[in-house]
């Protein structure tokens, strides 16, 4: 009868198996090394990561160097990936452009991931106004693309890492905490909380020592997705024009720089950075997928 | 005229031999590329229009006996060896019709979850009309008989149910749908897996008695699947014991409850609180140890390493099923000493009682608690005046929704009650909402909750999860901390090497034992236990419920036992309460309440609860649901149910109030005491 | 049903009035001073402050944003700054060239991605269920500008079968202007479709595994039946909703896809409102996407209402 949470069933629904103690060991970060997903989307993610570190001392020529006798070039083993309009190394140009992509992705799902964990800690756990009003502002989010949103505040601030960064940052804020929210609910019906209320423990011991520990793997899921998303936001802004700005190498700008010349057939030029774009964005997703199945096993 | 031989069936052909036969089945799981056994060389069968009742605990394999029946185990499972025919045909040698045909007319199953059997989206009635649709009637005439069907079922509106959806009816009115739809077929083989175990008591009882009713009406043999022991006594002639996976004994019902021939279910037997016993003059026996992990490799006996009187060749060779008697077998060497198998915990037990009934403890009066669903006001509980005295066991019962796990949430303050209620501890109040009580009273009140999975933050140690309220409530640090974590460790009977594992690496009863460490750790006063067994097998349920009754005096501590058993409230409890829809209905001494004359509400409860001893108490049997807390009938709120209701009116008029009927024994309800007295001895049903 | 379909209404209508603010925000607290934007920084300080007055842009933001909502209200979305008119039919004209896009993504993907998914489904582990679900999730995550520029290159460059441009021009037949949607609605579709598929499959799978699932075999009856009559009433609902959440993905993509394949549509309208800083006409774009997402969602969950007995008839005893 009553639809109320907090009423258990009071009918046994559930009979726990007695086997014998399961033994430590099969962790989930084991799980994860023994998918050749896992594995595959991690070796991705650290070739780009390597190049954003190291890009310039890896590149066999330097991203910048104009040769303007030899622009437009096949690619040919001294340029494995061709040449541009202005005879720049175009694989010089994809390797050091992971940098600023990687950089503002990261930052900025670092930035929602923290604002939103904490938000939607407290939208889930309290509840009250605070739940109410960003429910309803995660909607109004929602109802936007990521990429309008972003085009639309950033072309109001101007165009910098630092505005594309906080910008995504705290679009994600919101969309996060309705994640971490829901988790936090799902929690909220079990008794350790009732537990913890009996020994007086304080909101925020138990939002940041009971819940937030039981809320991690939907955490991370969520960061690895929006990394994903973020990615794709940025990629998109320097294709629009509104990312990183010439002659900084950057994968989505290089792809507007150069596709108007490819109707005249130098397809290399722009395919070659969205082949990087894709590989970058199919290694979040290898890793993401694995994540989520080992924590859903 | 039935649907079944509307057409000429080829394979339900009468025939003369059993229905069942399972010969040496082993079935087959294959897990992360491993071959895991999960039945081994299980050998019975079901006679024609007989009932056969499959018995075990968690991880016995039970439900997959029914799987493989009906040739529906999951992609990863198969029949490794062995045979099976049901009515003479092998179901995995068939091809897709034919096995079509067989599980239209020859095999139907029912099980645990109604609701879930039924699809959401499709009205009742559509949905038994397909049996016969696939048995070639026209949809007219298919929704005639389904509708025919439900009445069978004794659905007292079969038109209206037809047309319903399946979440719009009731846990038990779902049950007899799908029983209706098992039978529409007129099958030879009917398979329940567990069917009442989502139930309540008494709809448990009704269903129960429908389908022993319709089995000799409609001529079918049953498997009936459960890990309830008295139920398969109630309800087979024949049982067979599954443990990890084989079929360890097997016999008529009757002779293998009474006088078991395998350790196993001795042991299982000893662990069920019988009528007569109580806590301080029948310890209950436990089994020691754990079931093999599934897919283990054993050379010997499967139950060796927890059997009191294995010897080598038990741990060398397994045994082969020995036959007893013409009906009866039992796989173990040692059958014959069964009978004076050693206990693993002695019968004998000094308590010492510290219990003071001058003194209530924790003082309740005009309890209520509303809840807002949907905006409709939900009753939960209304009224309720109690008390608990110190020391002593104070019963809770009822069937779902009857408010007894809400009372205890407004006890320890995780709810807050209504205005106007009084909660007192010692005569002083107690604040609503455990956030604002202070450390003395959290200190007195703690629980020890129904699942353990639920209770214990699954991220912390054992160590981190027991040593925090010892901290938080005993006020305890360092060295003196260290010390009571040992002690209270002992005390539950966990081991030191448990402290660093997180609850996912203990089993159901090693979780608990954590959970009532957990409780005692401040040294409470009161400990509220809330169905604390229930998710437990049956075999753990008795280490939990020995530790229990032995903390309560080491430990002085007062209790209020919440359960919808009836028969382990009966051994715990020193007082009874009975609550039905939010009010209490009887309050007595435990014996008193048992004894009678009860309550005609008790009455209905302890009649519908199946007894392992085979005295059958069923003198009434309550009809209809259990009314909407939201819409409370008016008067007597069981007046719709009870059956002794008076022809005077009085019943639906007038709410009768708790009154003294004898010596701290309360009742509410307008029959006199020596009336419902005659009535119950006399066993007169109404 | 009826209160809750209200109450549905009335959240919308709150939702979109936060969404007018965030919007407002954006485009007209967070740049400072349009007349500077506009004329550019060697512009005289007086003619800075004439177009500002012109614009309405000096009065407090308040009024500001009280006439601009009262102007939405009633159909009047603003001024365009680069056009110096009305904006509503620029976004009229952008809206219905997108929505000829979006049209034709759609009808193409929801059957496919129905179609994938139950198929995984139904093959659950095996290798076609890995070929699709793999191929959905690859596809759902290439983003448009990769995935766009692969396809002009094989399709448009080097096969040369289909226009590169989106636009057929003026006065071109249906028939042609659809040949010229072919090329850019591709990765649309191939957005969609993983985010569709996985949806049906996911949904599909858990009916399969359900225990109506197992009833309904048990029975007896052919599994063509169970899972026509059985399972996709039931893994296809959730789908619905899915695919209204989608056209706003769907619309964010448009941004890419419109200026790559030089579409005016209301992605492209967006995209040079953005570049020229014309912000009535960014705002307008912008809050248009947001209805129609509104609206889609909205249509969904009446339609979700509709077909679930659960939510049709609630609970009674």
């Amino acid at each position: 009868m009553i639809g109320t949470p907090g009423a258990p069933v009071e009918a046994p629904r559930e009979v726990t198996v007695a086997h014998a103690p399961r033994r430590a060991g099969s962790t989930p970060w084991r799980l994860l090394l023994r998918r050749p997903t896992f594995i595959a989307g991690a070796v991705i993610l650290l070739f780009w990561i390597t190049c954003a570190l190291f890009g310039t001392a890896i590149a066999p020529h330097s991203p910048f160097a104009q040769q303007l006798l030899a622009t437009n070039m096949r690619p040919s083993a001294a340029h494995w990936f061709g040449t541009d309009q202005l005879g720049r190394d175009v694989f010089s140009r994809v390797l050091v452009g992971s940098r600023s992509i990687l950089e503002i992705a990261a930052l900025a799902t670092v930035l929602g991931t923290v604002l939103g964990t904490a938000l939607g800690l407290v939208m889930g756990y309290l509840g009250g106004v605070v739940d109410l009003l960003v429910s309803r502002i995660v909607e109004a989010v929602l109802a936007v693309p990521l990429i309008i949103l972003a085009l639309l505040f950033v072309t109001a601030l101007g165009s910098s890492v630092l505005v594309i960064t906080l910008v995504v940052g705290f679009i994600f804020t919101p969309l996060i905490a309705r994640t971490v929210r829901s988790a936090v609910l799902v929690e909220s019906q079990l008794d350790y909380l009732s537990s913890a209320r009996l020994l007086g423990e304080n909101s925020a011991r138990v939002m940041f020592v009971e819940i937030l520990p039981n809320v991690m793997p939907a955490i991370l899921v969520e960061f690895t997705v929006r990394l994903g998303y973020a990615i794709f936001t940025v990629v998109a802004l320097s294709f629009l024009g509104l990312g990183i700005q010439p002659p900084t190498p950057d994968w989505g700008a290089d792809i507007t720089a150069n596709y108007g010349v490819l109707p005249a057939g130098y397809w290399w030029e722009t395919i070659f950075p969205a082949l990087a774009i894709m590989s970058l964005i199919i290694g979040v997703n290898l890793v993401t997928d694995s994540i989520e199945q080992v924590l859903a096993s | 005229m039935t649907a079944a031989d509307t057409t000429t069936a080829a394979g339900t052909g009468g025939g003369t031999g059993p229905a069942v036969t399972v010969e040496q089945m082993d079935v087959t799981y294959k897990v992360r590329g491993q071959d895991r056994l999960a039945l081994r060389d299980i050998s019975f069968q079901i006679g024609r229009n007989e009932s056969y009742g499959l018995v075990g605990e968690s991880g016995s394999g039970k439900s997959t006996v029914a799987l493989a029946l009906t040739r529906y185990l999951p992609r990863n499972g198969r029949v490794s060896a062995g045979s099976i025919r049901i009515n003479g045909i092998d179901p995995l040698a068939l091809g897709n019709t034919s096995l079509r045909e067989l599980r239209a007319r020859t095999v139907s199953m029912v099980y645990q979850e109604p609701g879930r059997a039924l699809n959401p989206s499709i009205k009742v009635g559509r949905q038994i009309a397909e049996v016969y649709e696939i048995a070639g009637l026209d949809r007219k005439s298919a929704l005639e008989r389904s509708e025919a069907m439900l009445r069978k079922v004794q659905i007292s509106d079969p038109g209206r149910v037809m047309e319903r959806y399946p979440h719009q009816l009731s846990g038990g009115m779902a049950q007899r749908a799908v029983i209706a739809m098992a039978l529409a077929a007129e099958p030879s083989l009917l398979i329940l897996d567990e069917p009442t175990t989502a139930l309540d008591v008494t709809v448990e009882a009704e269903v129960l008695d429908l389908v022993a009713a319709l089995r000799d009406e409609f001529d079918t043999s049953v498997l009936f699947i459960s890990h309830n022991l008295a139920v398969i006594a109630k309800m087979c002639d024949r049982v067979g014991v599954l443990y990890a996976g084989e079929l360890i004994e097997e016999g008529v019902a009757r002779e293998v409850f009474d006088q078991p021939r395998h350790p196993y279910t001795v042991g299982l037997l000893r662990c069920i609180p019988r009528r007569g016993q109580r806590k301080d003059n029948g310890r209950l026996d436990t089994i020691p140890g754990f079931l093999p992990p599934p897919g283990h490799s054993l050379t010997g006996c499967i139950f060796a390493a927890r059997c009191p009187i294995a010897e080598e060749r038990c741990r060398t060779a397994a045994p082969p099923a020995f036959a007893i008697s013409p009906t009866r077998s039992s796989r173990c060497y040692l059958h014959e000493q069964t009978p004076d198998l050693p206990r693993n915990t002695p019968v004998n037990v000094e308590l010492v009682s510290h219990r003071d009934a001058a003194t209530a403890i924790v003082r309740v009066q005009g309890l209520s608690k509303t809840f807002d669903s949907r905006g409709e006001a939900v009753k939960a509980l209304v009224g309720v005046d109690l008390s608990i005295e110190r020391g002593e066991t104070l019963g809770l019962v009822g069937e779902s929704g009857s408010g007894k796990t809400t009372l205890a949430r407004a006890l320890l303050g995780l709810i807050a009650p209504d205005e106007g209620s009084i909660v007192e501890l010692d005569s002083r109040p107690l604040e609503a909402d455990a956030r604002r009580r202070p450390r003395e009273q959290l200190k007195a009140l703690q629980i020890v909750f129904q699942n353990p999975d639920s209770a214990l933050n699954r991220r912390h140690t054992v160590r981190r999860l027991i040593s925090r309220p010892i901290a938080r409530l005993a006020g305890l640090s360092g060295a003196r901390l260290r010390e009571r974590l040992a002690d209270l460790v002992t005390s539950v009977r966990l081991e030191e090497r448990h402290l660093a594992l997180r609850p996912s690496q203990l089993s159901g009863g090693l979780k608990q034992r954590v959970a009532i460490a957990r409780a005692f750790a401040g040294g409470p006063r009161i400990v509220v236990c809330d169905e604390p067994t229930s998710a437990l097998d049956v075999s753990v349920q008795a280490a939990i419920l020995n530790l229990l009754v032995d903390l309560q005096a080491k430990e002085q501590v007062t209790y209020l036992f919440i359960s919808h058993d009836l028969g382990l409230v009966r051994y715990l409890s020193d007082r009874i309460a009975v609550l039905y829809l939010g009010r209490v209905m009887e309050l007595g001494p435990a014996e008193t309440v048992f004894a009678g004359p009860h309550h005609p509400y008790t009455e209905a409860l302890l009649s519908a609860v199946p007894s392992l001893d085979g005295l059958h108490t069923e003198r009434i049997r309550l009809s209809g649901e259990i009314p909407s807390a939201a819409d409370p009938p008016s008067g007597c709120v069981f007046h719709t149910r009870c059956p002794r209701r008076l022809p005077t009116g009085i019943c639906e008029s007038t709410e009768p109030p708790l009154l003294e009927v004898a010596p701290g024994h309360l009742m509410s309800c307008h029959i006199p005491l020596d009336e419902l007295r005659t009535l119950q001895d006399t066993g007169q049903a109404p | 049903m009826a209160t809750y379909l209200l109450r549905r209404l009335g959240l919308a209508v709150i939702t979109l009035w936060l969404l007018s603010m965030i919007v407002f925000f954006a485009g007209q607290v967070l740049p400072g001073d349009p007349g500077r934007a506009i004329l550019g920084p060697l512009a005289a300080q007086s003619s800075v402050r004439v177009l500002d007055q012109q614009l309405g842009v000096d009065r407090p933001l308040v009024t500001q944003y009280w006439s601009w909502v009262s102007g939405l209200v009633h159909g009047n979305m603003g001024q365009s700054y680069e056009f110096r008119s009305p904006v509503e039919p620029f976004i009229h004209a952008a809206l219905l060239n997108s929505v000829k896009l979006a049209a034709l993504a759609f009808i193409v993907v929801v059957p496919l991605g129905i179609l994938g998914g139950v198929i995984a489904a139904l093959n659950v582990g095996r290798p076609i269920d890995r070929v699709i679900s793999i191929t959905g999730l690859s596809a759902t995550t290439v983003s448009e500008v990769v995935s766009g520029v692969i396809i002009i290159v094989i399709f448009g460059v080097e096969l040369k079968w289909f226009p590169v441009s989106a636009s057929a021009g003026t006065g071109a037949s249906d028939l042609s202007q659809l040949d010229h949607l072919i090329l850019p609605a591709i990765p649309l579709v191939l957005v969609l479709f993983g985010y569709i598929a996985r949806m049906a499959r996911a949904g599909t799978i858990e009916a399969l595994e359900s225990d109506y699932a197992r009833t309904a075999t048990l029975k007896g009856l052919k599994r063509s039946v169970v899972i026509r009559r059985h399972i996709l009433r039931n893994s296809l609902l959730p789908t619905i909703t899915v695919i209204a959440t989608q056209t706003g993905y769907l619309f964010g993509g448009l941004v890419i896809v419109e200026t790559l394949f030089n579409y005016q549509g209301i992605g492209k309208l967006i995209y040079t409102a953005a570049s020229g800083k014309d912000f009535p006409m960014l705002e307008a774009g912008v809050l248009t996407i947001g209805i129609v997402y509104m609206v889609a969602t909205l249509i969904a969950d009446v339609l979700y209402t509709l077909l679930n007995p659960r939510l049709r008839l609630g609970s009674t005893g």
